[in-house]
């Protein structure tokens, strides 16, 4: 008895030998991060993201006296512009934003300017709940590898919702809209090009029409732009004139999307999130036979993350954020249907029974898709590749 | 003990003068009559011995009262009462608050100011009315309420700019009588300018013409 | 106390300057932050080089001239039909809501009212046996008519009132009566005597209408085209842009949008000298038109722009009536005219951030219309009567926002400011001062000086005149200058975005942000909330004098 207590004791501290001094560090972070006001520069178009925010400071403010306040931005660009701003006036220290909801073109933008604090990721306790293997979704942000500058919290999966009453037979591929759209002209659109949803509807069309792929996982060059492009314009050229509206006029983004498929103008809308369907049938914002839908190749997926920004006048407090977000608690409650419905970036395989418990618990409905309907993922082209395709499209299509 | 002006000139601010040189002595208890056509500066005279002219307008020579020079006082503290052809009584207060805003400060506590209002409103006829919205009185009742006003500020001389001008033919011996029994009462030095002959008549006094 | 004008006037007119001068840095390359220091023409060479930047400036000014030449054109006649019948402080009360309401707002409620979803299609769906939406593009249509309707709510009651208040300065029934009995109609005696006789007054307001109509952003946003969009609209894509070497371009931008509202005001005045010259020999021509029916022609045309006013005021309160019903809906799908089932949802899950909204918005809005109140009344008593350089005032009025708000963001972080309430409050100053000095100039101004002397022939000096005559006096444009104070803080969006940084979240950042969102209920609460604080500061406006001044008729009289 009293040997096995020694021997558990001993295992004990030799695990623990490694963690301590990280303990010790992490607490001086904690000391200083108490009753700090962390603003959170964060896209404000979805209430209930909004809403779980609001939960993530009372839970932080709570176990570690660290409030959140959300910035609601229209346009993540806001806050790298603010950022810039900022450092263009020499303020070089206490900077207004404190952490971003960014990914992809944000956050190239903001490495390559030497605009972010960290590297910090590894240092977060939580991390541990994180596969950060150099090819790990959670590693690689738009290609670009993350290098520690930016934390996961929350995974996107591209989808298609359909209403199953109007539109029972969505399309099952990417040319297939094509056809789709032509038996049923005007009903459906995307997101304008200059909002992300928009530019990943059409990087959805590139991955599935490209000659070849895997040249979109290089950064792009006007050779290698060209030939990868070819196809999805024609494709679009023969989708456009069936859009709503000949696709003259498009949606701001897909939450104006997702309420034209509400009012009926439209059947077919897309997400970043696959639970939001569901969530949004329970909150009265789509009609109840809204279903997701995906095409047969799989698609799109990325993690969103945040990033602190070199000047930020609340790092502490940003990064014990940061590390909340990734706690099994926060991933769970995020994962809550009645919540947000985002799917966990946390490794399944690292975490344990009790943790893997509050996953298992969450409730289900019938517009939910099970993870194993999505089909594959499939990688994001290089960041390159979507700001050539947003300045493509504008000068081809903008009157 | 009198207004005196003397050698007063007004300069307007294109440099013509409208007021040339005019001297006067208004002595206590008399009216004297400024006449002349319109435009010709009779306002801006009595705007200059009250102290309200008009920027850009200029004074020079000298106007006394009682002695004092009042040319480098402010209007508030020349006492000094001017009636105009309307009333002017204060839209937002009571008759009795308007009388109450002239009365002499001098006369201190709440109730032996009181009693001098009422006193003057019944001198005017206007007994009960304190609580009145000056706006539902006549225009007879008004005109004497003005007056009143004026009186209990105890100003040492009174300017009248045309105070009869609309009232009816009826009303207008009364209030003429009004006025100028009560300055005479109390002994003020009183300049009227007006452009109707009959108001001069009614005042008895000096009558200067500017041309 | 002399200096007060002169100090103020500076305060007013260094930041729209710095702010162009450090927007134009930008626009001519200069922008050290991306390691650009020398000066060239390049980001102007981009900004040309852009897509759809030509369709967007002629958006602009299609959208913005014909809403505020239509907009002119029916708030005369709608004042000119009404004559007789509606006295400015009545006029006022009736167009209060249109005025109090912030554009944002408006432009939500009338999006749901344009769209081939919206009430309107609603209720014709029952006669067009409609059971999906028409296709119909009727909001952000490509030629911005449905933004050009929205403004045009805004801006008729606006100039309505400015009309009457200058109406009020001119001998309005003799002219009338002596042109009548000269034999010409009602409009051509509007047209020929009253709209010269007015015009000085109306010249500023209507070049702030211009300025605004060509280079709004928040309408624009959510009713205008979205490809290409409106320049205003274009230039904020262009600064926030993820490529940030854009920030140049969108400068460039910026100047040209400046620029834009400046060619439309050149435009404006050349049209007005033109006409000068050119009145005086049409009126000598004496032309009376067609025997027996006298102006046929020109009272045509004035009564239909004032059925197509009555029309555009009726869509203006259906809209705000939109953002109601939608705060409380739950679902409202098409064709039903009224939700299918009701919820207090949007208003109970949003409370904790509207709540803070609401706190933010009516603190700004209250300590900037206070303090601009008494700012005016320093101004006006220290100010001559007439100032020459008066019109400066309106001058970060006659600049478009987006010329000198970025530079001057710049500016307020160089001089250490924080983005705060304080950096939002200044800010905002810029507008709510200017709209306030000149609320409350004409009726300072028409105090009979009489009175004044008269108060001094008392033994009052300069302060209890000040406090026991002329304000009193005021109270009721005192009360509704500050109304318009906290009208024009709580509708300001583009200053609160940029110089607060987004932190300062007010009604409508918020309302504008969640507008691109996907829940048009809480989009609702947001915009109702916003309509309805400066309503009850109006309310306010209009009840206090009057249970004030209940026993003075020269002063009462907002419920007669």
């Amino acid at each position: 008895m009293i040997s096995a207590r020694l021997l558990a004791l001993a295992l004990g501290l030799s695990l623990a030998a490694p963690i301590h001094a990280q303990t010790k560090d992490w607490q001086a972070v904690l000391d200083e991060a108490r009753g700090q006001n962390v603003f959170w520069h964060a896209w404000g178009g979805d209430a209930r993201t909004n809403a779980f925010i609001e939960w993530v400071s009372a839970q932080t403010s709570q176990r570690y006296g660290v409030t959140v306040t959300q910035v609601k931005l229209s346009d993540t660009a806001e806050a790298v512009t603010r950022v810039l701003s900022e450092k263009a006036a020499g303020r070089d220290e206490g900077g207004a934003v404190d952490l971003i909801w960014i990914n992809g073109p944000n956050f190239l933008a903001m490495k390559e300017q030497g605009l972010l604090h960290g590297p910090f990721v590894a240092d977060l306790p939580n991390a541990r709940y994180l596969d950060l293997s150099p090819e790990a979704p959670a590693s690689v942000d738009f290609t670009v590898p993350v290098e520690g500058m930016e934390s996961p919290w929350r995974l996107a999966r591209f989808v298609f919702v359909h209403d199953s009453e109007r539109a029972p037979e969505p399309p099952r591929s990417m040319a297939e809209f094509v056809t789709w759209a032509e038996a049923n002209p005007g009903r459906m659109t995307h997101p304008a090009v200059s909002n992300f949803m928009g530019a990943t509807f059409l990087k959805q069309a590139l991955v599935e029409l490209a000659p070849d792929p895997a040249m979109l996982q290089e950064p792009a060059t006007p050779e290698t732009f060209e030939t990868a492009t070819a196809p999805l314009w024609e494709w679009y050229d023969a989708l456009r004139p069936n859009l709503w509206r000949e696709g003259r006029t498009l949606p701001e983004n897909q939450g104006v999307q997702q309420q034209l498929l509400n009012d009926g103008e439209i059947d077919i809308a897309m997400s970043f999130d696959p639970a939001s369907t569901a969530a949004a049938i329970a909150e009265g914002l789509l009609p109840d036979t809204a279903r997701v839908f995906v095409t047969e190749g799989g698609m799109i997926g990325n993690v969103s993350f945040v990033a602190i920004p070199y000047n930020a006048a609340n790092k502490a407090g940003a990064k014990v954020v940061a590390d909340f977000l990734i706690s099994p608690e926060a991933q769970a409650h995020m994962q809550d249907i009645t919540v947000l419905g985002s799917f966990s970036v946390l490794d399944p395989a690292r975490l344990d029974a009790e943790a893997q418990a509050l996953f298992d618990a969450l409730p289900t409905a019938e517009a939910l898709p099970r993870l194993e309907d999505l089909g594959p993922t499939l990688l994001e082209p290089h960041a390159s590749w979507m700001t050539l395709l947003t300045e493509e499209w504008s000068r081809r299509y903008t009157q | 003990m009198s207004l005196i002006l003397e050698h007063v000139t007004i300069t307007r601010p294109d440099g013509a003068k409208l007021i040339r040189g005019l001297t006067l002595n208004v002595a206590p208890g008399s009216v004297t009559t400024v006449m002349g056509p319109s435009g010709i500066g009779k306002s801006t005279l009595l705007d200059a011995i009250a102290g309200s002219l008009a920027p850009g307008f200029a004074l020079s020579g000298r106007i006394t009262l009682n002695g004092r020079d009042l040319t480098a006082l402010p209007p508030e503290r020349r006492r000094i009462g001017l009636m105009f052809q309307d009333a002017l009584l204060f839209p937002h207060l009571s008759l009795a608050g308007n009388l109450a805003f002239g009365l002499d400060p001098r006369i201190r506590g709440r109730a032996a100011r009181a009693q001098a209002v009422d006193e003057a409103l019944a001198e005017a006829g206007l007994a009960g009315l304190g609580l009145r919205d000056p706006a539902t009185l006549s225009g007879g009742q008004r005109a004497r309420a003005a007056l009143m006003r004026t009186l209990l500020a105890a100003p040492e001389a009174l300017l009248l700019d045309e105070p009869f001008g609309k009232l009816d033919m009826s009303l207008r011996d009364e209030i003429q009588r009004f006025v100028f029994d009560h300055a005479a009462a109390r002994g003020v030095p009183v300049l009227l300018v007006s452009h109707d002959p009959q108001d001069a008549a009614a005042a008895g006094g000096p009558v200067v013409a500017l041309a | 106390m002399r200096a007060v004008p002169a100090l103020l006037l500076a305060a007013l007119v260094a930041p729209v300057v710095l702010g162009l001068w450090q927007t134009g840095r930008a626009a001519f390359g200069i922008m050290p932050a991306l390691g650009r220091e020398t000066p060239s023409l390049e980001p102007w060479r981009q900004l040309f080089a852009l897509p759809g930047l030509g369709g967007s400036i002629r958006l602009s000014l299609v959208s913005g001239l014909g809403a505020a030449i239509l907009s002119l054109l029916i708030a005369l006649a709608l004042v000119q039909a009404l004559q007789g019948r509606l006295s400015a402080a009545r006029a006022a009360r009736w167009l209060a809501p249109f005025l109090a309401v912030p554009h944002a707002a408006l432009a939500i409620g009338m999006a749901f009212l344009l769209a081939p979803s919206g009430w309107i299609a609603r209720a014709l769906a029952p006669l067009m046996d409609w059971t999906r939406p028409p296709g119909a593009a009727s909001v952000n249509d490509p030629w911005g008519m449905a933004l050009m309707l929205g403004l045009m709510v805004k801006e008729i009651p606006f100039l309505m009132l400015v009309i009457l208040a200058a109406l009020g300065q001119v001998p309005l029934a003799r002219i009338m009566a002596m042109g009548r009995a000269l034999g010409y109609g009602p409009g051509a005696v509007w047209l020929r005597l009253v709209l010269p006789a007015i015009w000085p007054m109306l010249r500023l307001p209507f070049w702030v209408v211009l300025v605004y109509s060509v280079s709004n952003v928040d309408m624009a946003i959510i009713l205008g085209p979205a490809n290409p969009p409106v320049l205003g609209v274009a230039v904020t894509r262009w600064f926030v842009s993820p490529d940030l070497a854009m920030i140049l371009p969108a400068s460039a931008g910026a100047i040209l949008q400046a620029g834009l509202a400046g060619a439309v005001i050149a435009a404006a005045w050349g049209a007005e000298r033109l006409a000068a010259r050119l009145g005086p020999a049409w009126l000598a021509r004496g032309g009376r038109g067609p025997a027996g029916a006298p102006g046929w022609m020109a009272g045509a045309v004035l009564r239909l722009a004032a059925m197509a006013g009555l029309v555009l005021m009726a869509a203006g309160l259906l809209a705000m009536a939109a953002l109601a019903i939608w705060s409380l809906a739950f679902r409202w799908p098409f064709p039903l005219i009224l939700p299918e089932a009701w919820s207090l949802n949007a208003w109970s899950m949003t409370a904790p951030g509207w709540r803070r909204a609401l706190m933010t918005s009516v603190l700004l809005a209250g300590t900037t219309a206070s303090l601009s109140l008494a700012l005016a009344v320093a101004w006006l008593q220290a100010a001559p009567a007439r100032m020459r350089a008066e019109w400066l005032i309106l001058l970060p009025l006659l600049v478009p926002q987006i010329g000198f708000l970025h530079g001057l963001n710049v500016v307020f972080l160089r001089a250490g400011l924080q983005a705060d309430l304080l950096a939002v409050g200044m800010g905002q100053m810029l507008f709510v001062f200017p709209y306030v000095l000149l609320s409350l100039s004409g009726p300072w101004r028409a105090v009979d000086p009489r009175l004044m002397r008269t108060a001094a022939a008392l033994g009052a000096g300069p302060w209890r005149r000040l406090v026991a005559v002329r304000l009193p006096v005021l109270l009721r444009p005192l009360l509704t200058a500050w109304a318009i104070g906290i009208a024009v803080s709580v509708a300001q969006y583009l200053p609160t975005l940029y110089l607060g940084a987004g932190r300062v979240a007010t009604l409508t950042t918020e309302a504008v942000t969640l507008a691109s969102g996907s829940d048009r209920r809480v989009s609702g609460v947001y915009a109702s909330l916003q309509a309805l604080v400066p309503l009850l500061a109006y309310a306010c406006a209009f009840v206090i004098p009057a249970w004030w001044h209940r026993d003075r008729r020269a002063l009462a009289g907002a419920f007669r």
